[in-house]
């Protein structure tokens, strides 16, 4: 019985990470090749063949999608051999051999002396290879330029052991196989830079008429209290100081609050007693890192909806509370509301530049930055209020609040 | 021992543990509250929510029942798990907050930039929470029968149930508040009872012979045996006897046990004459020996037999573990994200070692004292309830049971703040990087996760030696995340193969080293016994060897970006942060 029990519980304690270990090895092995042809009379030899090369340049091309790297060129160098089937094969940039896959590296140098010519060119050219090992089978060698835009990049460059028309041809099309992959990669880069570009473009929009009310409300304390109207220039110059800094991407939670802290001193001066704030906050969420200015919005569409229309008081709640590796921060209002069809044309742009531009610029920077698993959820009706949960991931890579130097977008 | 005040006070600190984690959000309705509201955890509440969260049943029940058993050798636990914050502050705690890691699986993605590597940190991360929550449920377990009689498996699943309740409702929607709380519970809990017994002892007159070995009774006591245990004596022994011993039924007969083993049937009663040494029962670790195994085992005795094997080697496997292992758990790693920035982190640690030091104090008091007024426990194997039943035993009464009430309640504190801890972190993990697609339910789902599979685990095994369970989660940490976190952070050339490697080689042998030693065939005594015992001793140097072997046999695949990534965990974030973003901005 009780060696059962044993035996038992060193299974338990055992076989999870086990099972762990085993689910990873099996994705990991699984991943590369999931044989699509594994069943029996699934088309002709000529067809399989087709098949298996369309596999294995399926295969390299995630590497190359990375750009032209000794890294990528590694990983992709080595599927690419398999398709040509020659004895040798390497990628090189506009100077070196990046990656040497198969036998005969000592050729390497050799190989850097002849790309000149191709390189200028950007034509292939095939040619002997003088070889002082008795025993080394590389006798020839077929380079094939690697162009994007009408830039050679690199090339790709093939040796056999004789002469091959075949493997003229076959290394042409696989170079240019190789040019459209890396082509990709530069438009995924350009994509990145055109993301990143709109974040910078999307962030930091404070409204000029929260400019403006905020210096007239200023100025009509100017003269009956001016100990007030230095207290709140003080607390406009902190806002905007925050609101204009020009570094950095992201900022962390408490820095936003302390903002929105400011922000509310300002929209109290103009509407005194009409609105009352709440705030919870779990203080182990304030370092959580979140693109820079996402919230104020929030809050300034919670202050507008809920002093719209209504002429009594307005409750507004902000809470943040810790869930596992996410912060969750809630915004609510008990104001007008809106109609969730208006809402979801206005985060769609659909609704023009009038309708909130604050709630579709604050989901769309959270989308690009954690993903479209972290959009705004927003909960509300006419006449009901509103109430905006946003998530925020602990962790994600890129995203620090030390700015460009260390952090940026997430790639890929 | 009067059980409803117990239960009281066990009902009491599940209550209690509740409300301050619901209600423990800074609220402000004001604008002067806000900046109070929006302020980051200082050094000194983190450091309490990293000690409560850290002192666990291990540290509150065990160690006490270890000294009980063996002594002052056993100090070398409270020392080891002390110093291993000591190791955490010099190398790890700053770099690890700057690197704005939540996880260790964040850390080796922020590091290596590797998926792969991630995924990998996750695993061991699961299955060192896993293996940590396993002896927490048994002491739950344990408790709740020696205070009620309850069935052991009760208090395990009491504890898996509200802690599940709680995180999985959002209950612990401020955890800071509400560990820094079971941190003061549990050291008033030890703290309180320890200056009565100390002062029951001096009115006792002060006896000194605390470490006479063996364990002495002062006086005739009769113990019951409650399950059937196999007990060794070095000299013969005479005793009065009711009930079955060594397979002969007694009633009340007076027997002169020769040398040697004997098996006393469960339900016997032994009077023991005063100043007889008290036999000690089998070591439950032993499944070569059936039936002890389910003797009410101790939160130690696999990890003291081995100990009394190889003394000098387990003492430094020990240490080792202990030293290196705190870095990596899961439970503590995630608290030092609560620190504001680097400098805060570090303060925050030696708070930590402070708070820590001065709780460790308290259990070897009682097991000291145990020595003396509870002996008769290392003969039933009960000797984790030596922190439980002293207050009882020594001062009686209304007071002593009030006493006893308040320990039983910091008891609770350890295991529900220890398995909290650990499932929140534990469901983070679990929700990020096992569930397939991320969404506000898979938290919870994450949190039944990662309690169930422990439960599962300690239900179904009955008692095993739960110490090694705690043991093992150490060294297993030790052989794992502490080369990947001291060579992530002090050298540059580490890989993303190579960290995988020495992850899979270090903390995969200690895994089956102590697997072995847990259910399979283990080679009687002596030196393989305690190599696979105490792993740490070799398998932490095979770790790093590993790791910087494989890292310098593929050096071309340093993460590109390393060298910014190194400069960020070293440098200050007022340096890394300002000039240089403006440098690049210009």
């Amino acid at each position: 019985m009780s060696t059962l029990g044993a035996l038992l519980a060193g299974f338990c304690v055992a076989v999870p990470p086990l099972l762990a270990a085993g689910f990873w090895l099996g994705r990991r092995t699984a991943r590369p090749s999931p044989r699509p042809f594994h069943r029996a009379g699934l088309g002709t030899p000529v067809e399989h063949a087709t098949f298996q090369t369309l596999h294995t340049a399926s295969l390299a091309a995630p590497p190359l999608r990375a750009g032209l790297t000794e890294e990528t060129a590694r990983r992709a160098s080595r599927r690419l051999r398999s398709l040509l089937g020659t004895e040798a094969l390497c990628l090189t940039d506009l100077d070196q051999v990046l990656a040497w896959d198969g036998a005969g590296s000592h050729h390497r140098a050799e190989i850097t002396e002849r790309l000149a010519g191709p390189l200028e060119t950007g034509r292939g050219e095939a040619f002997r290879l003088r070889c002082e090992t008795p025993d080394c089978s590389l006798r020839w060698a077929v380079v094939a330029p690697l162009t994007v835009d009408d830039r050679v990049l690199g090339a790709l460059v093939a040796c056999a052991p004789g002469e091959s028309a075949v493997l003229v041809r076959a290394a042409g099309e696989v170079a240019r196989w190789v040019s459209v992959q890396l082509e990709l990669a530069d438009l995924d880069r350009s994509r990145t830079r055109l993301i990143e570009a709109e974040i910078r473009a999307l962030r930091a929009q404070i409204s000029p008429h929260f400019i403006f009310n905020s210096l007239a409300v200023i100025a009509s304390f100017v003269r009956t209290d001016p100990e007030r109207a230095r207290e709140l220039l003080l607390e406009f110059a902190d806002f905007t100081r925050y609101s204009f800094r020009r570094h950095g991407d992201f900022t962390t939670l408490a820095d936003e609050l302390h903002a929105i802290d400011h922000y509310l001193a300002l929209v109290r001066a103009r509407f005194g007693d009409r609105l009352a704030v709440t705030l919870q906050i779990a203080p182990e969420v304030l370092p959580v890192t979140l693109p820079f200015l996402c919230l104020q919005p929030l809050v300034e569409n919670a202050v507008k909806h809920g002093l719209e229309g209504r002429g009594e008081k307005c409750g507004i709640g902000i809470t943040a509370r810790d869930e596992g590796a996410e912060a969750v921060v809630v915004i609510e209002d008990d104001g007008v509301g809106m109609d969730p069809e208006l809402l979801r044309r206005i985060l769609a742009g659909e609704a023009g530049p009038t309708g909130g531009i604050g709630l579709s610029n604050v989901d769309d920077r959270l989308r690009q930055v954690y993903g479209d698993d972290y959009g705004l959820v927003i909960e509300t009706a006419p006449g009901a209020g509103m109430k905006v949960t946003v998530r925020l991931p602990k962790y994600r890579p890129g995203v620090h609040p030390a700015g460009p130097a260390t952090g940026g977008l997430r790639r890929g | 021992m009067n059980e409803s005040h117990a239960v009281a006070a066990v009902a009491l600190v599940v209550v209690a543990t509740a409300l301050v984690g619901a209600f423990g959000l800074r609220v402000s309705r004001t604008t002067s509250d806000f900046y109070v509201a929006s302020r980051t955890v200082g050094p000194r509440l983190n450091a309490a929510a990293i000690s409560g969260e850290y002192l666990s049943a291990a540290s509150f029940l065990g160690i006490a029942g270890l000294v009980l058993v063996q002594g002052p050798d056993m100090l070398w636990y409270p020392v080891g798990y002390t110093a291993g914050y000591l190791v955490l502050l010099l190398f790890v705690a700053a770099p690890l907050r700057r690197s704005g890691a939540y996880t260790l699986p964040d850390f080796a993605e922020a590091r290596l930039a590797s998926p792969r590597v991630r995924k990998l940190a996750s695993g061991f991360v699961v299955g060192i929470g896993w293996l940590y929550l396993i002896p927490q449920l048994q002491g739950a377990g344990l408790t709740l029968k020696v205070l009620t009689g309850a069935p052991g498996m009760l208090g395990s699943v009491i504890v898996a149930v509200v802690v599940v309740a709680n995180v999985a409702a959002g209950g612990m929607r401020s955890i800071t508040f509400v560990q820094a709380f079971q941190y003061w519970l549990k050291l008033t809990a030890l703290l309180v009872p320890a200056l009565f017994l100390v002062l029951a002892w001096q009115g006792d007159g002060a006896p000194t012979r605390v470490f006479d070995e063996p364990a002495a009774l002062r006086e005739h006591r009769t113990v019951r045996v409650q399950d059937t245990v196999e007990i060794r004596l070095t000299e013969p022994l005479t005793v009065t006897v009711h009930g079955r011993v060594d397979g002969h039924p007694y009633d009340g007969d007076r027997v002169t046990l020769p040398e040697g083993v004997h098996t006393v049937q469960g339900g016997a009663r032994l009077g023991l004459p005063a100043g007889a040494p008290v036999p000690v029962a089998q070591g439950s670790g032993d499944t070569v020996l059936p039936d002890t195994v389910l003797s009410d085992g101790a939160l130690s005795d696999g990890a003291a037999t081995a100990q009394g094997e190889r003394p000098l080697y387990a003492t430094y496997g020990l240490i080792l573990a202990t030293f290196l292992g705190t870095m990596g758990l899961p439970h503590v790693v995630v608290r030092f994200y609560t620190s504001p920035n680097g400098v805060a982190a570090r303060r925050t640690t030696v708070v930590v070692l402070g708070l820590i030091g001065a709780f460790y104090l308290l259990p070897p008091v009682y097991g000291a004292l145990a020595r003396m007024y509870a002996p008769e426990l290392v003969l039933t194997g009960n000797t984790d309830a030596a922190v439980l039943l002293l207050p009882d035993r020594m001062i009686g009464g209304v007071g002593g049971d009030l006493l006893g009430a308040l320990v039983a309640g910091g008891a609770f504190a350890a295991f529900l703040s220890t398995a909290s801890g650990l499932t929140v972190a534990l469901a983070g993990v679990i929700a990020q990087d096992a569930l397939p697609s991320r969404g506000i339910r898979h938290f919870r789902v994450g949190a039944v996760t990662a309690m169930a599979v422990p439960l599962a685990a300690s239900v179904l095994a009955g008692r095993l030696p739960i110490a090694d369970a705690v043991g093992l989660a150490f060294a297993v940490s030790a052989s794992s995340f502490c080369p990947l976190l001291v060579l992530g952070i002090w050298w540059r050339r580490l890989t993303p193969p190579g960290a995988a490697a020495g992850m899979l080689v270090g903390g995969g042998s200690a895994l089956a080293a102590v697997s072995v030693t847990l259910v399979g065939p283990r080679p009687a005594t002596g030196v393989p016994h305690a190599l696979l015992a105490w792993p740490a001793l070799w398998s932490v140097p095979l770790a790093f060897l590993t790791m910087i072997l494989v890292s310098l046999a593929t050096p071309g695949r340093i993460p590109p970006g390393t060298d910014a990534v190194l400069a960020r965990f070293h440098l200050p974030e007022e340096i890394g942060g300002g000039p240089v973003r403006k440098e690049n901005t210009a």
